[in-house]
């Protein structure tokens, strides 16, 4: 290990965005044979330091060096050239080629295009490293897996033997991840260096050598992970000790609060996105939805707060009198006017839940705008929310008139839940909430999820971390390609078996 | 090797918040630079003393106490127009309609004045006229915005035909009323009986006009800035679908914001055909509709900043005239010049948002 070069040495590089400075005289070594995690906080800087590395962002200063020798890289061609490859979070395949095209495309190489060479070629790395790709699928028959493992056949037919992974984990059932973790194992021993990113401590410990750890742009430290432990780890991270359990507190008093009879959602293109779905969530209680994703957990969420058409069935809501109301087929604005207090966090935070382009003041409007009967909007109890929701749950921002897009993952999330809770609701959809957010705001976010259950309020917790939804959900429905799988009780449930459950109807029990 | 670990040649980056200042000062010098190149174009092309033509460009826009009128004049009806256009434009609804909209504002308007103009008295005739072109206007802006709220039809296209539309109704109704049979004009409306003309304030002929429009833009600043409505209008132009998160009705705002927007345009054909020009032909918009955008672009949908920008451009064009006038140049040499202004107004943008880094001379690292 001593006497090994690095394959990449990135010295004092610095990287700033108008007055952010992303990277400060970061150091960071790779080494082939080893497996590198790279951790850091939202907004510490991990991936626009591997972007440079890529090819993607051009550094203000400081020196790449590859195998001793110092190089300049423009653009992901350089990047290539000095064999580094990226596989970012967000894939970037063409869904109506076929794999095999997809890999080739924009390679330029000599001679006429030979898909049948290339096929065989694909297969080559795949039988070397263990991956399962048929060359010539579509992309849109393929599942979020899949799509992963073409863009990292594409990097590794380029002749990447740098590979960086952008939490390749975060759309992976438990079931695959094992399988990447497999093939990330043989690259390695197979002499590739490989960087991952990802906010998974026990992802960390199992699959990787080496950790180095980034701090608000800053470069604090790297060592052995037989060395180190989780709690270090995030302590390192975070910059002071942080507790890694997740409170679960007991139910207090749960009594029916919302209640799914039969729900059938389907999309416009007429595919069935909910089949018959059934299930009760109780006030003081977290029910996680578990699924893999896109098996119907984002209509769900919106059928319940009346975004989503939906084609029979019903959603009741049941008053602590025991009166029942029905939501189905209503809009948002008149659920709302019918005194039902529903707030929803959506997966998609900027196109849906807040709006990037305003403060964080008049986003904080967006729920209680219409209040009053002026014509005019009133501007003054917004600002005074947006003031507490920044103290109280420490949103760090330059102040309370920032667009909120320039505000980093976290922040926004925190933005946004703060808005939801603040209505003082009854029932509480999210979807993803941690989604991105490193592991402080995780836990600020669960906190405040605990929060809102103790205060009696019925929590709808889509997740896709099984680790966490097993540690805070009370009960956990689990959908599998739109239907319910399997409802289990919280404490007890094994990983494994949710697991299943989430590819397979009734999990082991049952195969129809 | 030595060519290899060099950087890019330039390198581009964001800009943080600038102090208003700044973003002014590079504006200033955008300035400066067009007219020096407009200068130099100028000289190239010409031989003529350029210090002259910017003179004669500033005195055909302040020449006279009549000059400094017909700028205001033309200055309230683009303004106007701009107006109309900013709340459809900050709701992402790209209203290119402006110029049928005025069109058919106008020409209910002169269809009041002909067919009313001796029965009533002016004191009802006039508010008729005020309703009818709002209605006109409003109408012809809301046929497109019905569409695109029910059946999501490109505004864009749908608005740009609805002004041919407008023009060929305009054409029709001239050759029904022309004055005289044969004329293929319809001349002055009610010239001895001034029935339906808007009346003058002192003795100008636009003071109306100008006090009308500042009136509109006053009250465009507070609906767009402080009312629900433009709250809405705001929270559908970034994402519709963060508006239908929180409940707003997407369709209706859209079908509410156009018929303002068309209501608006429709005024600003009342101010044309009652106010100034008492009559209507197919020209009377002068493509300022489409002017319109590029006022309210650069002003960044501001009311206030559109004044700036409609100012710079009436300005412009009213000092190009001189000149053609002038100096025997025929006016698209002007327009040469216009297009330099703007190209350096709209470039400077660019510098404002971003920052240019050059390569530093070749750095030994040790």
């Amino acid at each position: 290990m001593e006497n090994k070069t690095a394959a990449v040495k990135m010295r004092n590089i610095t990287k700033t965005f108008g007055s952010v400075v992303a990277n400060d005289k970061v150091w960071l070594d790779i080494y082939r044979g080893e497996i590198l995690a790279l951790l850091g906080e939202n907004g510490s800087g991990k991936t626009t330091l591997m972007n440079m590395l890529s090819g993607i962002y051009f550094p203000d200063e400081g020196q790449i060096f590859i195998d001793g020798e110092e190089v300049v890289i423009r653009s992901p061609k350089d990047a290539y050239e000095r064999k580094i490859g990226m596989i970012h979070q967000h894939f970037k395949l063409v869904d109506v080629l076929s794999a095999a095209e997809n890999i080739v495309l924009g390679l330029h190489e000599k001679g006429r295009l030979d898909l049948k060479a290339a096929g065989d070629r694909i297969r080559a790395i795949c039988d070397q490293y263990g991956f399962e790709v048929a060359p010539n699928q579509k992309i849109y028959d393929m599942s979020v897996s899949q799509k992963q493992t073409v863009e990292i056949v594409k990097v590794l037919y380029r002749g990447a033997d740098i590979l960086i992974l952008d939490e390749p984990t975060a759309v992976l059932t438990p079931q695959e991840t094992d399988k990447l973790f497999a093939v990330l194992r043989n690259m390695r021993d197979d002499g590739k260096a490989i960087v991952i990113i990802t906010h998974k401590m026990h992802e960390v410990e199992e699959l990787s050598d080496r950790v180095a750890i980034l701090r608000h742009g800053h470069f604090i430290g790297d060592m052995p992970t037989a060395k180190t432990n989780a709690q270090e780890m995030t302590n390192m991270m975070v910059g002071h000790p942080v507790k890694l359990n997740i409170a679960r507190p007991d139910p207090v008093n749960p009594r029916p609060r919302i209640e799914v009879r039969d729900l059938t959602v389907r999309s416009i293109d007429g595919i069935k996105k909910l089949d018959n779905v059934s299930f009760t969530a109780n006030s003081g209680e977290i029910l996680g939805i578990a699924g893999i994703s896109g098996c119907g957990q984002k209509e769900l969420l919106e059928s319940i707060a009346g975004l989503q058409p939906t084609e029979s069935g019903s959603i009741c809501y049941i008053n602590d009198d025991g009166s029942r109301e029905e939501l189905l087929g209503k809009s948002p604005l008149s659920i709302a006017e019918m005194g039902v207090s529903l707030s929803f966090v959506p997966e998609d935070r900027l196109g849906m839940g807040l709006v990037g382009n305003m403060d964080l003041a008049d986003n904080m409007m967006l729920r209680s705008f219409r209040r009053g009967r002026s014509l005019f909007t009133d501007r003054k109890s917004p600002r005074k929310l947006a003031e507490t929701v920044v103290a109280e749950l420490d949103v760090s921002t330059p102040g309370i008139h920032t667009p909120v897009r320039r505000l980093s993952g976290g922040n926004v999330q925190k933005v946004l839940v703060g808005r939801e809770i603040a209505s003082a609701p009854t029932v509480l959809l999210t979807a993803y909430a941690v989604r991105g957010l490193d592991i402080h705001s995780s836990y600020t976010i669960y906190d405040l999820i605990n929060r809102q259950k103790q205060a009696g309020v019925a929590v709808i917790y889509v997740g896709e971390d099984l680790d966490v939804l097993l540690e805070l959900a009370d009960r956990i429905l689990v959908l599998c390609g739109g239907k319910v799988s399997g409802i289990v009780n919280g404490r007890g449930a094994s990983k494994r078996d949710v697991g299943m459950m989430m590819t397979r109807l009734g999990g082991n029990r049952g195969n129809e | 090797m030595n060519k290899r670990n060099q950087g890019p040649l330039v390198h581009i980056t964001k800009r943080g918040v600038m102090p208003w200042y700044f973003s002014w000062g590079v504006r200033g010098a955008a300035i400066v630079l067009a007219l020096i190149v407009c200068a130099v174009v100028t000289t190239l092309l010409t031989g003529e003393n350029p210090l002259q033509i910017y003179a004669t460009i500033f005195k055909g826009a302040f020449g006279t106490p009549r000059k400094i009128w017909i700028l205001l004049q033309n200055l309230a009806i683009l303004l106007c127009i701009s107006l109309a256009i900013t709340p459809a434009f900050r709701m992402r609804f790209w209203n290119i309609g402006g110029e049928g909209q005025v069109l058919v504002g106008g020409l209910a308007t002169a269809a009041c004045m002909i067919c009313l103009g001796d029965r009533l008295p002016n004191g009802l005739l006039i508010p008729i006229m005020v309703a009818a072109s709002i209605a006109a206007g409003a109408l012809w802006a809301g046929i497109p915005a019905f569409f695109k709220a029910k059946w999501n039809t490109n505004e864009t296209l749908f608005t740009l035909m609805m002004n041919y539309v407008a023009t060929q109704l305009v054409a029709f109704f001239v050759i029904v009323w022309e004055v005289p049979k044969g004329a293929g004009k319809i001349g002055i409306i009610n010239q001895s009986t001034e029935a339906g003309w808007l009346p003058q304030i002192g003795d100008s002929k636009y003071l109306l006009n100008i006090l009308i429009v500042a009136v509109i833009t006053l009250l465009m600043y507070v609906y767009l800035n402080y009312s629900k409505h433009g709250y809405e209008i705001a929270v559908v132009g970034e994402s519709e679908r963060t508006a239908r998160y929180v409940g707003i009705k997407v369709d209706k705002v859209i079908i509410r914001t156009m018929l303002l927007s068309g209501a608006v345009c429709g005024i600003a054909g009342l101010l044309l055909v009652g106010g100034t020009d008492h009559t209507i032909t197919t020209t009377i918009a002068d493509g300022r509709g489409f002017t319109a955008v590029m006022v309210s672009w650069l002003a960044k949908f501001n009311p206030i900043g559109m004044i700036f920008s409609s100012f710079l451009l009436v300005f412009l064009d009213r000092g190009a005239s001189e000149i053609s006038a002038n100096f025997g140049l025929n006016h698209s040499f002007a327009d040469i010049l216009t297009g330099i202004i703007l190209f350096f107004i709209i470039g400077c943008e660019f510098f404002i948002n971003y920052r240019l880094s050059f390569r530093k001379a070749a750095k030994k690292e040790g």
